[in-house]
């Protein structure tokens, strides 16, 4: 049995931090491996709405709605998920709802599974052209200054952040052979 | 067949601390019609995200009723939303849907509904606490009770007449429908 290093389980862990600090009370997201412990986290937290959506653009509503009600929101997604919010995104610039999202890479360092690249390439292209922030952390010591950063922005400015969590951060998926 | 107007005229008569999320197109031109209202958050695109919206609040404020008041296109665009609303089992969340089984600022072509696909079995399916589909002016009174007072998530289904009616054209500024929500929702 595998036990996680301590850098695989303290990354996590410091955006969960952030979180906190800035108060954010939901946090939607479609499962992803690379997010497995942060959404661990928030599900086993009593303040914070966990919401599993069954397609990643649900987010944007539950952002909007819950900034109405004066919650902040995080999205956690998989890279492939940004390409199902691209319309949807438009909510967020046209009203001016702040939001942070935090995007596990695929198809950039690694990736064994080639249906991942496409969209993988383009994610931070797609995330300017829909008005988003964007922030790349590459190694696990930047996780706490780049998402305090983020969230700071996203939250004080009524701005939309996207922070990438590279590949290479999280680490190449393990298919079993 | 339900006149659209009339319907949302009857819903939201005597709204009290209603807060209402009409959906893009016909929805947000009848709610705009019953009234202008700083708590009726317009929206203007964001298809099929309207019932999302009416979670991440009714999430956010529990002690206040939500009403998302949409049409069958955007709601069959989010169908998905369904399930993650089923999940959440908020009790405070009502969604009525304006069935005329048309996309109305398209050219009034049919929609999934008009081929029989039934919104009330999918959101039982779903886990609403209830859903039922009404299709007479008579039953407006009771739809009313239920966004003020029924055990949600439910999903009214209202089979609504195909009309062509006057737009009644509210604000198209996000951020301005933004503000004024939040600040009606917090003053006291």
């Amino acid at each position: 049995m595998h036990s996680p290093t301590p850098i695989e389980t303290s990354w996590p862990d410091a955006i969960y931090t952030q979180f906190r600090r800035v108060g954010i009370r939901q946090v939607g997201y479609v499962p992803d491996a690379g997010h497995s412990r942060l959404i661990a986290l928030c599900q086993d937290d009593p303040d914070i709405a966990d919401v599993v959506l069954t397609s990643e653009q649900e987010g944007i509503g539950l952002v909007a709605g819950a900034a109405l009600g004066g919650q902040r929101t995080a999205l956690l997604m998989q890279s492939s998920g940004v390409g199902n919010c691209v319309n949807m995104f438009s909510l967020l610039r046209n009203c001016g709802f702040g939001c942070v999202v935090l995007v596990t890479m695929r198809g950039e360092f690694g990736e064994f599974n080639p249906w991942q690249v496409p969209m993988g390439a383009i994610t931070e292209d797609v995330l300017r052209l829909c008005g988003f922030l964007t922030y790349r952390i590459e190694s696990a010591d930047a996780v706490d200054d780049i998402v305090g950063a983020g969230c700071d922005m996203a939250f004080d400015g009524n701005l939309q952040v996207a922070i990438l969590l590279s590949q290479r951060l999280i680490g190449r998926k393990q298919w079993t052979r | 067949m339900i006149s659209r107007r009339e319907f949302v005229r009857e819903l939201l008569a005597d709204r009290g601390d209603l807060l209402v999320v009409p959906g893009l197109g016909s929805a947000t031109y009848d709610t705009a019609a019953a009234g202008d209202h700083p708590l009726n958050f317009y929206l203007w695109g964001a298809m099929g995200g309207t019932a999302m919206i009416g979670l991440g609040l009714a999430l956010a404020r529990p002690d206040r009723r939500v009403a998302v008041i949409t049409g069958d296109g955007d709601m069959l665009m989010g169908l998905g939303s369904l399930a993650t609303i089923g999940v959440k089992q908020p009790k405070n969340l009502a969604i009525v849907v304006l069935d005329n089984a048309r996309y109305g600022e398209t050219g009034m072509q049919p929609s999934a509904t008009d081929k029989g696909i039934d919104l009330v079995a999918l959101a039982l399916a779903c886990r609403f606490k209830q859903a039922r589909a009404v299709s007479g002016i008579e039953t407006a009174a009771e739809v009313r009770a239920l966004l003020h007072q029924g055990e949600g998530p439910l999903l009214v289904n209202a089979r609504i007449s195909a009309e062509d009616t006057p737009r009644v054209l509210p604000l198209r500024d996000g951020h301005a429908i933004k503000q004024r929500f939040i600040e009606a929702l917090n003053s006291v």
